[in-house]
């Protein structure tokens, strides 16, 4: 409560505290970090009621004084209320999955309410404009809510959620109150992949292994102990279940098809970027024919394997190559 | 700054709260708007509703800008102007059912919201009584409820949880809305000056009497005026409420004209004094009510040379004021010869009544020998006292002395003192109220329109002003015992002036008691009582400074005390199952097996099965009761009682 005039009062430090660093681990709004203003349906309101009060002292209706001072008590209620809207709620945030340059990344946010009112019409954005009813949330009493922000992508590397606004102006519409939040969730950005249709390069016999052609994945060829990184898809999962452990299955054709998807493959007039476009479409089409695949950028180079995991690794160094950052994994 | 909500298309379920809610506030003007507005306000609503129900668009700007223009003109037609009170709510109506065709937006629906508040206030304008009161702050709960439902962004909980969240609002605000009317500054008079239809359309009594106006007052159970008496009440037949004197006959009407005002009381002989308190309903004239003979005067108020309070402006509010009357009097005795005014008669009227009363100018010679005779010819004639008179052509008095013989207080007034002039006798109407209503329960009088009444004074040598009531001489009763008494049964009269049946009766006396005591408290809350309130509460000093530093601080710690109440940090409730289930571990540790925080229930139960195997089967059945409480979607309240049961008999 003391808290709510201390925003007001103390505004000038508390804005120097503002959340400008990420915050690990749970959010929680405390009063102090909550501020609120009328909106602009509350100044009108204000001029409603300013003169209401005229014509109440004008024609001396009493019961005009009444109801004037009774929707004025109603506005300082309303305050609070809002303020309790947004006062004392928690936020966590999930991670992002990755996406790649144009779609728009999707940060979860976990809202908790921990009091025992429902706390309706959260919304949240970077800007503190939402645009659609998708940026809101209802948080039912001692319950949470999740809510998602859509932030579109527009470089490769990570993406940092920033500092996110929540607010709400319920019930009355009169106030809105806000609140800065700058969890620390990064979005990772995959490169935007060259149109499809760019020949891979050839395969190459490198491992040794060249020697066993195949024609397609389903001749079955042994098992081996499982990697991490092999496609889910292919574990033996009866083996397992008779409790023999993980095991690969190894097609014939998967040895021959071991792709070196390399820089120097392109051609040196094409820009880096334009490189970096081609290497992710590279990746995704080796990954789509379940190839083993390498990737050789200048100083770094992601290992010949298969799978999910191997597209993950390859489009991760893909995304942050030559960018400021570091893998968050 | 403030983030500007989604331009959100307005809901179907908002269109609905937002139409009816202000078709709800608009009802009550219904009956003062003209017809025609009101059809268009319902069609339009009516459209409106059907056009969110079928999702159709709605209709074109240009067709509304129409719609406006049209419709402003009509209202002028009416009016004969744009502005003042009626026409400037017929204009708000007629405004708002077209901002209905145009609201697409949350944002026009919180827009209509404001209104609405608005157009509260203007039913003010025309009642404040408790019934509208209530009706009103009905309205004005449904207009929040409806606020609420325009901030609503995802699916809308139940209407009922709407509804709950503006009520518990509302209510937190009445304790600094009555810290506010209490203290807030008021002021004398209006701030800019009042349209002249401000207080058009109160019923009362007026400066002019012609046959049949006062017994249209009858039929009105409006309140003239409430007197609360100091000592006992006098009788009946004693209550002469003195209104506006007239003295100017054209034949057909009288009139007052404006008289000489004084500033103090002249009265020949005072006796028998009555203290009373007279709270006079508005209606825009400038006359105060006494009992005959006003011995007092009220502040900003004069007499005229007729003894008629006169205030300094016109009563548009409901006025307090302590009056002290002498009901045994004498005044004018010294005003030698009545002036030449109060004998003048129209020429060429009445002729037979003037032959008459030059006949009783002969037989009897002394003006009050001439009254009596009058008086008496009045009671030996059979005239009749009724409500509907038969109509009179243009030598009224003649015919309703010689032809008619019958009439209401009016025509004996009139016809009394045309009487009188014609002998020479000075005369004047006197208009007013006659008795009231005693109502117990609130120990005060009331004085209703119903009680208009007419009488007569005569000016008599050596007496002066001598009262005399002509319709006395007919029907006693009407003095006695009030109008109902006066009139055959079987005659249509107002509620109050009948009394029926006791009991409705008895409710109509308590409900009045209760207008009277919010009209007193509440209505009556200005400038004066401000002051006496806050004087009486022990403040010396009452400007305006001091009470806004008080209102500031008093605002100050009511919104603390209600910010204390909303934003405590409460816990979510504990679960009752869970407190018994504590109990249940709490008695196990002290048998030695202590259950881990981590450890689940069930896991609990095994091991302790095995540690105490005496007392396992107990332990299992709580344990399989808290299990189905906290998980089980189950009848909570059959199964919490066991579980407490258990938990209760549960001994290591």
């Amino acid at each position: 409560m003391t808290a709510l005039f201390a925003t007001m009062k103390s505004g000038f430090t508390d804005w120097l505290s503002r959340p400008r660093t990420p915050e690990s681990g749970p959010i929680v709004l405390v009063q102090r970090r909550v501020y609120i203003l009328p909106t602009r349906h509350g100044m009108m309101f204000a001029v409603v009621l300013l003169m209401m009060l005229l014509g109440a002292i004008n024609y001396g209706l009493s019961l005009g004084f009444v109801l004037t001072f009774l929707l004025v008590a109603l506005t300082f209620n309303a305050m609070l209320y809002t303020f309790r809207n947004l006062a004392g709620l928690s936020v966590t945030a999930a991670r992002a999955p990755s996406v790649f340059v144009g779609e728009s990344a999707q940060f979860t946010l976990n809202l908790i309410n921990p009091g025992e009112f429902t706390r309706y019409a959260i919304g949240i954005s970077r800007e503190r404009r939402a645009r659609s009813a998708d940026d809101f949330a209802d948080v039912p009493a001692g319950a949470s809510a999740r809510i998602t922000l859509h932030i579109p992508s527009e470089r490769r590397g990570l993406l940092h959620a920033g500092r996110l606004t929540l607010f709400s102006q319920f019930p009355l519409g009169l106030y809105q109150a806000w609140s800065y939040v700058h969890p620390d969730v990064t979005c990772l950005i995959y490169p935007r992949p060259a149109p499809a249709g760019l020949p891979l390069p050839p395969a190459e016999s490198a491992s040794g292994n060249g020697a066993s052609h195949g024609t397609g994945q389903d001749d079955f060829a042994g098992l081996r102990a499982y990697h991490t990184g092999d496609p889910p898809r292919h574990i033996a999962w009866k083996a397992a279940a008779r409790g023999h452990g993980l095991l690969t299955k190894l097609f014939s054709g998967q040895a021959a098809s071991e792709v070196w998807l390399a820089w120097e493959r392109l051609p040196s007039r094409m820009a880096p970027e334009e490189k970096i476009s081609c290497l992710t479409r590279w990746v995704l089409d080796a990954h789509a024919l379940h190839l083993a695949y390498g990737l050789r950028l200048p100083r770094l180079e992601v290992p010949m394997a298969s799978g999910d995991g191997q597209r993950e690794r390859c489009l991760e160094a893909l995304a942050l190559y030559d960018t400021l950052e570091r893998p968050s994994s | 700054m403030n983030a500007a909500k989604p331009i959100a298309a307005i809901s179907l379920r908002n269109t609905v709260w937002i139409t009816l809610t202000l078709a709800l506030i608009a009802a009550p003007h219904a009956e003062r708007l003209p017809l025609w507005l009101t059809v268009i306000a319902a069609v339009f609503c009516g459209w409106r509703l059907y056009l969110a129900r079928m999702r159709l668009e709605l209709p074109a700007r240009w067709l509304m800008i129409f719609i406006v223009a049209a419709g402003s003109a009509a209202i002028y037609l009416e009016y004969r102007t744009l502005f003042g009170r009626d026409a400037g709510v017929a204009l708000l109506v007629l405004m708002i059912s077209l901002k209905l065709m145009e609201t697409r937006t949350q944002r026009d629906g919180m827009v209509l919201a404001f209104i609405g508040y608005f157009l509260v206030i203007t039913n003010f304008f025309y009642s404040q009584s408790i019934p509208t009161a209530l009706y009103l702050l009905a309205c004005v709960w449904l207009i929040t409820a409806t606020m609420i439902g325009l901030q609503y962004t995802r699916e809308a909980p139940p209407t009922r949880s709407q509804l709950r969240t503006a009520a518990i609002m509302l209510a937190q605000s009445a304790p600094l809305m009555i810290v506010f009317f209490i203290l807030f500054p008021r002021m004398q008079g209006p701030l800019w000056g009042l349209p002249t239809d401000a207080f058009a359309g109160v019923t009362g009594l007026s400066d002019s009497m012609s046959p049949g106006s006062l017994n249209k007052l009858v039929f009105s159970e409006d309140v003239a005026l409430r007197a609360t008496f100091a000592g006992r009440l006098p009788p009946q037949n004693r209550l002469y409420w003195r209104g506006p004197v007239l003295l100017d006959f054209d034949g057909r009407t009288w009139t007052a004209a404006p008289r000489a005002m004084r500033n103090q009381i002249e009265l020949d002989r005072r006796e028998n004094p009555v203290r009373y308190t007279v709270t006079v309903e508005p209606h825009n004239r400038r006359w105060l009510f006494a009992l005959d003979m006003p011995g007092t005067l009220p502040p900003r108020a004069g007499i005229s040379v007729d003894h008629l309070l006169l205030s300094q402006v016109p009563i548009t509010t409901r006025t307090r004021y302590e009056m002290e009357s002498f009901l045994d009097y004498g005044i004018g005795a010294a005003s030698n010869p009545a002036p030449a005014r109060m004998l003048a008669l129209p020429a060429g009227f009445n002729p037979q009544t003037r032959v008459l009363g030059q006949q009783l100018r002969a037989q009897h010679g002394n003006s009050e020998a001439i009254m009596n005779a009058a008086l008496k010819m009045l009671r030996d004639q059979k005239f009749v006292y009724t409500l509907e008179p038969p109509l009179l052509g243009t030598h009224a008095v003649d015919e309703f002395l010689f032809e008619t013989r019958a009439g209401f207080c009016e025509h004996f007034a009139s016809a009394f003192v045309v009487l009188m002039r014609a002998a020479g006798v000075p005369a004047r109407v006197v208009t007013g109220y006659l008795g009231g209503e005693y109502n117990a329960l609130g120990d005060y009088l009331i004085v209703r329109q119903s009680d208009a009444h007419a009488w007569t004074e005569v000016w008599l040598d050596n007496r002066g002003w001598v009262r005399v009531d002509p319709t006395n001489s007919v029907s006693p009763a009407r003095a006695d015992g009030g109008l109902a008494a006066a009139l055959p049964d079987g005659v249509s009269l107002p509620r109050s002036a009948r009394a029926s049946n006791p009991l409705i009766h008895q409710l109509a006396l308590t409900l009045d008691s209760m207008a009277n005591a919010w009209n007193q408290t509440v209505l009556g809350y200005n400038l004066e009582t401000q002051r006496a309130l806050l004087t009486r509460a022990g403040l010396d000093d009452t400007s305006w400074r001091t009470l806004a530093v008080m209102l500031i601080a008093a605002t100050g710690v009511i919104t603390l005390l209600l910010a204390l109440l909303t934003l405590r940090n409460r816990a979510h409730k504990r679960d009752p199952a869970l407190a018994l289930y504590r109990a249940f571990c709490a008695k196990a540790a002290r048998a030695g097996v202590v259950r881990d925080d981590a450890e689940g229930p069930l896991d609990f139960a095994l091991r302790f099965a095995t540690a105490r195997p005496d007392i396992a089967p107990a332990a299992q059945a709580i344990t399989q009761l808290y299990v189905a409480l906290r998980y089980k979607n189950i009848n909570k309240n059959n199964e919490l009682h066991e579980l407490r049961q258990r938990v209760r008999q549960f001994a290591i």
